[in-house]
C-alpha cells in the first residue's frame, strides 16, 4: 500500500481501482481514494494529468461518449454508483463546469429549477419559488438577481453566471458537488466570491474540486489529491501536503518545477 | 421527496427516452428510403433498354415505337439528341457562369463588408432562391424573343447559367474565406501583383473547393426540365446550332411521359440521367472529402 | 494605370453582371405583367376565373396562389417529422459516426434527384399505391403532390437544422445530463431550444423551395384550375400553370403567366428573405 495516500475512515465517497481510458489511451490509472464528508477536496496536477477525467467519472459523464471506458468501483454512501441509474446518481452529485454554462434559452428562475423541470418533477409554484430563493441565497446571488428572475441567465456577468450554475446544481440538494476548475474563466474578484462561497457550502455539502491553481487549493481545500500522468501520487491534508510533500513529484509541482 | 413514485418516474422516463430514439431511427430510415426506392425502380425498369445503341442513336418516332411494342420488342433508337443537347447547353451555361461566378466570388471575398459587396451578396442569395421556372420565363423574354428569335439552345443555356451563377459565387467566396489570410499576404509581400496572387496562389489553393461548387452546380442543372420547356423546347434531331431548338435528356423524358407509346423509354432515360447526376454529385463530395 | 487597379476594376465590373441580371429580371417581369394587371387590376389576384376563350378572356391567379401555398404548406408539415428526426440522427444521436455519414450522403442525394424523376416516381409508383388505398381523382391531387414535394424539400430542411443542432455546445448538454436528465430530456429542453431559430430558418428555406417546384407537382396535382377544397382534391400551382400553359400563350394570356411568375418571384423572395434574416440574426 502506498503510504503517501491517506486512508480515510467512513468516507462518503469511496473510489477503488478506478481507471478511465479514451480509446486505448489510459487517462486515469487505477486510482483508489476515499473522500471525507463535509470537506473541500481539491484535485491538483499539471494539465493532462487526468484530474478532470477523474472528476467526470464520478458523475458518469463519460458514458455519454462511446470511446471512453471506465473500470473500477465507486461507492457513494456504500452504494455502487455504477449499479444505480445514472439519473439518480447525477441528482446526488451536482456538477459545475469550467466555463459558466447557464441554459441560454431559460430565464434565471428556470435555470435554477432546471433540474426539476428536466427530470419531469412537477411542484406547486410556492415550492418552486422556495427552492429558487433558497438556492440563490446559498450562492449569495439572491439579492443581485431577485428583481430580474425572468431575464435570461446569459445576461449576467461571468461570475454571476457561475454562481447561477452552482445554484442550479444545489437546487436538487445533492450530497456532493463536483466542480471542474470553476474559476478558470473568471476574474480575481469573481473568483474570490466563489471561493468564499465554497467554504460556506461545505457545511452542508461535500465538495470535490479540480483546480490547476495551487494557491486556490491551499486557500480553500481541506484535503488535496495530487495526480500525475493519470496516477494518484499523493493524497492527504492540504496543510500537510503543502508544508511537507511526501513524493518528489508533488514537491516539484508545488515548487513550480513543472506545471 | 417521494421516493417510491420516483423509481416509477425514472423507469417511465427511460422508456420514453428509448421510444424517442426508436422513432428518430425509424423516421430517419423512412426519410432516406425514397432514394433507394427510386433508384431501384429506375434500374429494374430501365436497364434493359440501356445499351450502347441507346447512347448513339436518335429518338424513334411514335410509329416505330408502336411497331416495336406490337412485336413485343424493345423500342429501337436512343436519346443521343438529348445527350448532346444536354452537353451543349451545360457547357454553354458553364462558359458563362463559371468565370462570372468565380470573379464575383473573388470580388465579394475582397470587399467583405463594403455596401456594394453586401448588396451583391444579397442579390446573389435572392437569385439562388428564384424558382427555375421563373428563370426560364426570363430567358424566354430576353433570349428567345430578342436574341435568337425563337426557341434555342442559347436560351436554354442562359436559363441554366443564371441558375448556376449564384451557387458558384457562394462556393467561391466560402472557399476563399477558408484560405489563411497569411498566404495572400506572403504573396503580396514578395511584390507579386494582386492578379497574380489571385490566379497563382489563391485560386490554386482553393481549387478543390471551387471544383466542388462547380460540380454541384452542374449536377443541379443537368436535371432541370421546366426552364428548358420555355426556352430550348426540344428537337428530334441532333442540333449543333445554338440558335436552334435543341433537345435535352430531361426534355426527352417529358416527351416520352406525354406519349403513351414511349413509356418504356422513360425509365432508361431517367436511369441514365440519374447516373450522370449522381456521378457529378458523388465526385463533388469526393473532391470535398479529399480536401479535408 | 497599374495592374492592381485594373484587377479591381475587372472584379467590380464583372460582379456587376449579377446585379444587372437581377435588376433586369424584375424590370422584365413587371413590364411583361403590366398588360394583365392593367386589364384585371387587383382582380388578378382575387379572382379565380381562368378563361382563355377569345373575346371574353379573363384571368385570375387565386387558384394557383392558393394551390401553391396549400401544397407547399402540406409538404412542410409532412416533411417535418422526417427531417426533424433525421437532423437529430445526424447532428445528435450518431454525430460523426460512419452510419451518419452514409445517411447524410443519402439525404444529400435526395436533393440531387431531378424534379422530373420525382414526378415519374410519384406518377407510376406512389399514385397507384394511393389509388389502392381508395383515393379519388385517379390518385392525382394536392395530397399526392405534397408527399412528393415533402420528400424533395427534406434535404433543405435537414441540412441546416442538422448543422445547428450539432453546434449546440457540449458543455451545455453535459450540464443537463449532470442534473439527471435522459437524452430525450436533454434534447427536448436544452438542445432543441438552443437550436430552434436555426431549425426554424431551415424550414422556412425549405418552404421557399417547395413554392417554386415545378415538374413533380405538375405531374401529380391534376392541373385543375380551381381552388382546392380539400387535401385530396385536384388543383394547380403557380409554377405548374406556367409550365403547362406557356406553350400556347401569347397576348393577354402570356402577360398573365408572366404576372404569375412575378408573384411567384415576389413570394419566394419574401420567404427566402425571412429565412436568411433569421440566420443572420443568429450569428
Amino acid at each position: 500500500m502506498n503510504t503517501n495516500i491517506l486512508q480515510v475512515k467512513d468516507p462518503i465517497l469511496s473510489i477503488e481501482n478506478l481507471s478511465v481510458a479514451y480509446d486505448k489511451n489510459v487517462a486515469v490509472k487505477d486510482v483508489s481514494v476515499g473522500i471525507k464528508k463535509n470537506n473541500v477536496t481539491a484535485i491538483m496536477g499539471p494539465s493532462g494529468c487526468g484530474k478532470s477525467t477523474l472528476l467526470r467519472a464520478l458523475n458518469r459523464l463519460h458514458e455519454l461518449y462511446e470511446n471512453i471506458h471506465t473500470t473500477g468501483t465507486v461507492t457513494l454512501n456504500g452504494e455502487d454508483i455504477f449499479k444505480m441509474s445514472p439519473i439518480k446518481l447525477r441528482r446526488k452529485t451536482g456538477m459545475v463546469f469550467q466555463r459558466p454554462n447557464p441554459f441560454p434559452t431559460m430565464s434565471i428562475y428556470d435555470n435554477v429549477i432546471a433540474g426539476y423541470k428536466l427530470n419531469g418533477i412537477s411542484q406547486k409554484k410556492q415550492e418552486r419559488d422556495e427552492i429558487v430563493e433558497r438556492s440563490l441565497r446559498d450562492v449569495a446571488l439572491w439579492d443581485e438577481v431577485k428583481d430580474s428572475l425572468t431575464k435570461k441567465g446569459t445576461f449576467l456577468s461571468g461570475g454571476q453566471q457561475q454562481r447561477l450554475c452552482i445554484a442550479r446544481a444545489l437546487a436538487f440538494n445533492p450530497e456532493i458537488i463536483l466542480l471542474d476548475e470553476p474559476t478558470s474563466a473568471l476574474d480575481p474578484v469573481a473568483t474570490s466570491k466563489i471561493e468564499d462561497l465554497l467554504i460556506t457550502l461545505k457545511e452542508t455539502y461535500t465538495i470535490i474540486m479540480v483546480t490547476h491553481n495551487m494557491s486556490q487549493a491551499a486557500r480553500i481545500s481541506d484535503y488535496s489529491l495530487f495526480m500525475y500522468l493519470g496516477e494518484l501520487v499523493e493524497y492527504g491534508k492540504t496543510k500537510n501536503m503543502f508544508t511537507n510533500p511526501q513524493d518528489r513529484r508533488t514537491e516539484e509541482y508545488l515548487t513550480g518545477k513543472f506545471g | 421527496m417521494k421516493v417510491v413514485s420516483e423509481i416509477d418516474n425514472i423507469n417511465s422516463r427511460i422508456r420514453k427516452d428509448r421510444v424517442f430514439l426508436g422513432l428518430v431511427v425509424l423516421f430517419s430510415v423512412i426519410t432516406v428510403s425514397p432514394i433507394i426506392l427510386i433508384i431501384s425502380k429506375l434500374i429494374e425498369k430501365g436497364y434493359k433498354q440501356l445499351s450502347f445503341g441507346f447512347l448513339i442513336e436518335k429518338t424513334p418516332d411514335t410509329m416505330q415505337a408502336m411497331a416495336a411494342i406490337a412485336n413485343n420488342e424493345l423500342i429501337p433508337g436512343g436519346i443521343v439528341n438529348g445527350i448532346l443537347g444536354t452537353v451543349l447547353m451545360v457547357v454553354l451555361a458553364s462558359v458563362f457562369a463559371i468565370p462570372v461566378g468565380i470573379i464575383t466570388g473573388v470580388y465579394l471575398y475582397e470587399n467583405q463588408e463594403k455596401w456594394m459587396a453586401n448588396l451583391t451578396r444579397s442579390i446573389s442569395d435572392i437569385l439562388q432562391g428564384v424558382p427555375s421556372i421563373v428563370l426560364g420565363l426570363i430567358s424566354y423574354l430576353w433570349v428567345v424573343k430578342h436574341v435568337t428569335n425563337g426557341f434555342s439552345a442559347m436560351a436554354g443555356s442562359f436559363a441554366l447559367g443564371i441558375m448556376m451563377l449564384p451557387m458558384i459565387v457562394r462556393s467561391t467566396e466560402e472557399t476563399l474565406k477558408m484560405i489563411p489570410q497569411t498566404l495572400k499576404e506572403a504573396g503580396l509581400a514578395l511584390g507579386i501583383p494582386y492578379w497574380r496572387v489571385l490566379f497563382g496562389i489563391l485560386i490554386p489553393t482553393g481549387f478543390s473547393g471551387l471544383m466542388t461548387g462547380i460540380l454541384l452546380a452542374v449536377s443541379r442543372v443537368i436535371g432541370e426540365t421546366a426552364p428548358l420547356m420555355l426556352t430550348a423546347l426540344g428537337s428530334s434531331v441532333i442540333n449543333t446550332n445554338i440558335a436552334k431548338p435543341t433537345s435535352a435528356i430531361p426534355l426527352l423524358i417529358w416527351e416520352f411521359y406525354n406519349d403513351p407509346n414511349m413509356v418504356d423509354m422513360i425509365w432508361s432515360s431517367s436511369l441514365l440521367l440519374m447516373i450522370i447526376v449522381l456521378a457529378f454529385n458523388l465526385t463533388a463530395k469526393q473532391v470535398a472529402a479529399n480536401r479535408k | 494605370m497599374n495592374s492592381d487597379k485594373i484587377t479591381k476594376i475587372v472584379l467590380f465590373s464583372v460582379s456587376f453582371i449579377i446585379l444587372i441580371i437581377a435588376g433586369g429580371m424584375v424590370f422584365s417581369l413587371v413590364g411583361g405583367a403590366i398588360p394583365s394587371f392593367k386589364t384585371f387590376g387587383l382582380g388578378f389576384i382575387t379572382s379565380s376565373q381562368w378563361d382563355p376563350t377569345d373575346g371574353r378572356e379573363n384571368y385570375g391567379a387565386l387558384p394557383f396562389i392558393a394551390g401553391t401555398l396549400i401544397t407547399s404548406f402540406a409538404a412542410l408539415i409532412i416533411s417535418f417529422p422526417l427531417s426533424f428526426a433525421t437532423s437529430l440522427f445526424l447532428g445528435e444521436y450518431y454525430r460523426n459516426t460512419r452510419v451518419a455519414k452514409i445517411l447524410g450522403t443519402m439525404v444529400d442525394l435526395l436533393a440531387g434527384i431531378p424534379s422530373i424523376v420525382y414526378g415519374l416516381w410519384g406518377f407510376y409508383i406512389l399514385r397507384p399505391f394511393l389509388i389502392g388505398l381508395g383515393f379519388e381523382n385517379q390518385g392525382f391531387g394536392v395530397f399526392t403532390a405534397s408527399i412528393v414535394l415533402a420528400i424533395m424539400i427534406i434535404p433543405y430542411a435537414t441540412s441546416l437544422s442538422n448543422e445547428i443542432i450539432s453546434m449546440v455546445p457540449n458543455d451545455l448538454k453535459e450540464a443537463a445530463y449532470s442534473l439527471g436528465s435522459t437524452r430525450y430530456e436533454v434534447i427536448r429542453y436544452v438542445t432543441v431550444p438552443a437550436a430552434r431559430s436555426g431549425i426554424f430558418a431551415g424550414y422556412i428555406l425549405a418552404f421557399g423551395r417547395a413554392l417554386g417546384e415545378t415538374m413533380a407537382v405538375t405531374m401529380l396535382i391534376g392541373n385543375a384550375n380551381r381552388i382546392p377544397d380539400s387535401l385530396f382534391s385536384t388543383g394547380n400551382t403557380m409554377a405548374s400553370v406556367i409550365a403547362n400553359q406557356f406553350g400556347e400563350a401569347d397576348g393577354l394570356k402570356l402577360s398573365s403567366l408572366i404576372a404569375i411568375g412575378l408573384l411567384l418571384f415576389v413570394i419566394t423572395g419574401i420567404v427566402n428573405g425571412i429565412g436568411k434574416m433569421i440566420i443572420k440574426k443568429m450569428n
